[in-house]
């Protein structure tokens, strides 16, 4: 373990500095798509070059280096209270470097001790498995599009979103909408149906770490992710709200058992700045091979 | 690409409409959620400080101290602008603000604060910290650093050639409200 430190400090930088290159692809797409001359090619024109001046300069893609988000898949008997200390010695390690911003606020006294280090922050979240390989993945999430998600209790009279997918699929586009301009888009949407209200947001996030030109294997929800993928950009609202053709990069869905009473549709936007990376450690702790 | 420099006069301001596209150029001044609820609290600027004919900048920038004692700044974009719509249409008002910078535009308090003392909203691209922290070429000062803490401190910047959107101008127009409009009606059309 002990090139943990390091290994997770360039885990931290990398995913900071470096768009993901299907997050890449997607947004180069989109550029192609958006009618010449019109504000929302500027804007997608300025988000390119500021993916490739981020990762040339090893500087933070955007100042709101967010919620710290670890996901952990490790064999049984991993140490994950020693695996916890590290990481946010890591953490505390790249905010000195900048990697990361002073970005954790306490919520009573609202002071910031500059360190990103405390209760609840940053978030671990552990997953046992039966084979040796520890693997790492990380996302930083700001909180401009963080404070876009919303969580749906069906039935909703208002939006006529009964408790079956067409219900679904109305509050999730009702999500789009309410998150426009607000968000930074183009987004990109997880959304968890079923499920509590703490497990349902807890899933919809962990649909950020899958890929973008992924397919669902569940075909209900694959069609879902593609009609409102379509729909969403049929919106005309655009990159930053602007006005366009590209208002979402990618929909992700997941379905979680529910009890009969509760029916909630959990929906966690993702702003363009899509920083997910993650790593395969070897028993060293050093990285074995990148994952994204 | 229209130019607009310090100082942000009425006259300039007031023949921005939107849609427009400017590059920024001179000294503004950040400010985010903790310092406009002082400021609409009664709070008073620092001296050193003045946002007349000036822009004041939603964004908590990382800020990286030099060996010589000076500040870089090494990330810049803007941050969510509508937490400061219950104050900001006052503080435009009472400090003769030209020009708010932000992302994902404000409501109808500030746009008629707009339209009344002549300001604009101006929209940078939200996420384009790198970019737009090319943009500031200086650091002079910082203020409420220790109160706030760095993100929510009023950093002085001298930026250039700041990229901008004009997405509510002084007339009464506002982007964000004309796309919502257009948006709910295509959206009712596909439910």
């Amino acid at each position: 373990m002990n090139h943990l430190l390091d290994s997770l400090l360039e885990l931290i930088r990398r995913t900071s500095a470096e768009i993901p290159e299907d997050v890449n692809q997607a947004l180069i797409q989109s550029l192609e798509n958006e009618k010449k001359g019109t504000i929302a090619e500027s804007a997608l024109k300025i988000i390119e070059q500021n993916i490739a001046l981020a990762r040339q300069k090893s500087q933070p893609i955007c100042q709101d280096t967010g919620s710290i988000l670890f996901y952990v898949d490790c064999p049984v008997g991993f140490d994950q209270i020693s695996f916890g200390e590290t990481a946010r010695a890591a953490v505390t390690l790249a905010t000195k470097k900048g990697f990361l911003r002073q970005n954790s606020v306490d919520s009573l006294t609202g002071k910031n001790d500059g360190t990103n280090v405390g209760p609840g922050a940053p978030a671990l979240h552990f997953h046992q498995h039966r084979s040796p390989e520890v693997r790492v993945r990380l996302v930083l999430k700001g909180g401009g599009c963080e404070n876009v998600g919303a969580q749906y209790s069906l039935p909703i009279e208002k939006l006529h979103a009964n408790r079956d997918l067409d219900g679904c699929r109305r509050v999730i586009l009702d999500a789009v909408l309410q998150a426009q301009g607000k968000g930074c888009g183009p987004g990109i949407l997880g959304v968890c149906i079923g499920g509590d209200r703490a497990t349902g947001y807890e899933l919809s996030k962990t649909q950020f770490l899958r890929l973008l030109q992924d397919h669902n294997p569940v075909p209900e929800l694959d069609a879902l992710e593609q009609d409102i993928l379509q729909t969403a950009n049929a919106l005309g609202i655009g990159p930053m709200g602007f006005g366009g053709k590209t208002t979402l990069l990618g929909v992700k869905i997941c379905a979680a058992n529910r009890v009969p009473a509760s029916f909630f549709v959990s929906v966690s936007y993702m702003c363009w700045a899509y920083r997910r990376q993650g790593v395969e450690l070897d028993a060293t702790g050093k990285i074995g091979q990148w994952l994204y | 690409m229209i130019k607009l420099s310090f100082p942000f006069t009425e006259e300039k301001i007031r023949a921005l409409k939107v849609g427009d596209e400017v590059l920024i150029s001179g000294t503004v001044f950040t400010g985010r959620d903790a310092v406009h609820k002082y400021l609409h609290e009664g709070g008073q600027l620092p001296p050193g400080v003045s946002l007349k004919d000036g822009i004041i900048y939603h964004c908590g920038p990382v800020m990286m101290k030099q060996a010589d004692g000076s500040w870089k700044c090494t990330a810049a974009g803007p941050t969510t602008s509508i937490r400061e719509e219950p104050y900001q249409g006052q503080i435009i008002h009472d400090f003769g603000v030209r020009g708010v910078i932000g992302k994902g535009g404000m409501g109808d308090r500030t746009m008629a604060a707009c339209q009344q003392d002549g300001c604009v909203y101006l929209h940078a691209i939200g996420g384009a910290a790198q970019v737009l922290a090319e943009c500031v070429k200086k650091v002079p000062n910082v203020y409420f650093a220790a109160e706030f803490g760095a993100p929510e401190a009023i950093w002085e910047l001298e930026i250039e050639d700041f990229p901008a959107v004009v997405t509510i101008d002084s007339h009464g127009r506002s982007l964000h409200k004309e796309i919502l409009n257009s948006s709910t009606a295509e959206l009712t059309q596909r439910l």
